[in-house]
């Protein structure tokens, strides 16, 4: 619940602050929030099995987006970024609807 | 994302020491950490989503491109510059190419307009005007024959006279002195003395070549006639010949 109140205190921050990206963030950005929403889907699934454990998600969370921004960074430096962008995004997305099904069967029982 | 280490290491002792009151007390307090940063990262990833919501929606799509799509998309817009450059220079072409030929159509237009100019006066189709001599000849005894007229008209064609007219017929290629001493027709016309004759040419030029010895002046003075000859820097000859339609001949190419 206080995730959640989290949540929407951020966008409204994001909402009313308008900062600007620097350059070198701008193009791991995109991909570190698809890692952090895949990291907060499955922490949402634990949170229903009742497994969720705070230090589990915090390391999730960090090593989701730094992973992911790596492999961007790596894919940028080999000349396949885009390429690379969109396999990250796939799987994580992939991980992301898994753990949504998850929740899905919790909630709806279906 | 100080506070990863923070809270794992007090999570540590929690395992290794299940039993005792400062377990339970130092357990709540880790709990209270934990949604500490569990809703600090939430709150992140609220920020981070909008903040690349809104750098998506700004529209700004080549300031967060990739350089390699970026050298795609300019080389793409370089073909197109390029075929469009090869356009313009086709048209610029074509346009020079229309403008020339529209150029040297009017062109020939303007010579064959100084053609027909210059033809018509020859052919006597077109009044004429510009300096020459008006000759008049008299013939009181009614001697002078029709030789003498062509000889006049010869010897002001040598001298470089280009139109003439005798009283009112306009002289042509194929004009004829007929008929007999002072009974001259010119073309099927009788002329009656005293005979007119306009020609332009170069004054001085015409006047002494009708005087030389020998010539048309000493001739009509042996048939006992005179000539009087008056040069002037305009005469104008405005009898015309009608123009002749060839019937057999045609030019060849």
């Amino acid at each position: 619940m206080y995730a959640l109140l989290a949540l929407i205190a951020g966008v409204a921050i994001g909402l009313f602050v308008h900062p600007t990206v620097p350059d070198w963030l701008s193009p791991y950005l995109p991909i570190a929030v698809v890692a952090a929403l895949d990291a907060v889907f499955g922490g949402l699934r634990a949170k229903l099995d009742d497994i969720f454990d705070a230090k589990v998600f915090v390391i999730s969370f960090v090593a989701n987006v730094l992973v992911a921004a790596f492999i961007v960074f790596l894919g940028d430096q080999l000349g396949v970024g885009t390429q690379l962008s969109t396999a990250v995004v796939v799987v994580l997305g992939i991980r992301i609807f898994g753990n949504a099904a998850a929740i899905r069967r919790h909630i709806f029982k279906a | 994302m100080m506070a990863g280490p923070e809270q794992s290491e007090p999570a540590k002792p929690t395992g290794q020491e299940p039993a005792g009151p400062a377990p339970t007390q130092e357990r709540r307090r880790t709990t209270a950490l934990n949604r500490v940063v569990v809703a600090v990262l939430c709150g992140l990833l609220g920020f981070a989503v909008v903040l690349q919501v809104q750098r998506t929606a700004s529209g700004d799509t080549l300031q967060t491109a990739r350089p390699d799509d970026l050298v795609q998309i300019l080389d793409g817009l370089q073909r197109r510059e390029d075929d469009l450059n090869l356009e313009i220079a086709e048209l610029q072409d074509t346009l020079g190419r229309l403008q020339r030929s529209g150029a040297s159509s009017a062109e020939a237009l303007a010579e064959a307009e100084r053609q027909a100019e210059a033809l018509g006066i020859l052919t006597g189709t077109v009044p004429a005007t510009g300096p020459g001599v008006t000759i008049e000849i008299e013939d009181p005894d009614r001697r002078i024959p029709p030789e003498v007229m062509l000889d006049a008209i010869q010897e002001l064609r040598n001298a470089g006279a280009e139109a003439f007219q005798v009283g009112a017929v306009r002289v042509g290629v194929d004009s004829a002195f007929t008929g007999s001493s002072g009974n001259i027709t010119l073309d099927g016309v009788a002329l009656s003395a005293p005979y007119r004759v306009t020609a332009i040419g170069d004054p001085p030029t015409l006047a002494a070549a009708l005087a030389i010895p020998g010539g048309v002046l000493d001739t009509v003075r042996r048939a006992g006639g005179t000539m009087t000859v008056e040069q002037s820097d305009s005469v104008t000859i405005d009898a015309l010949r009608p123009s002749r339609t060839p019937v057999y001949a045609r030019p060849t190419e």
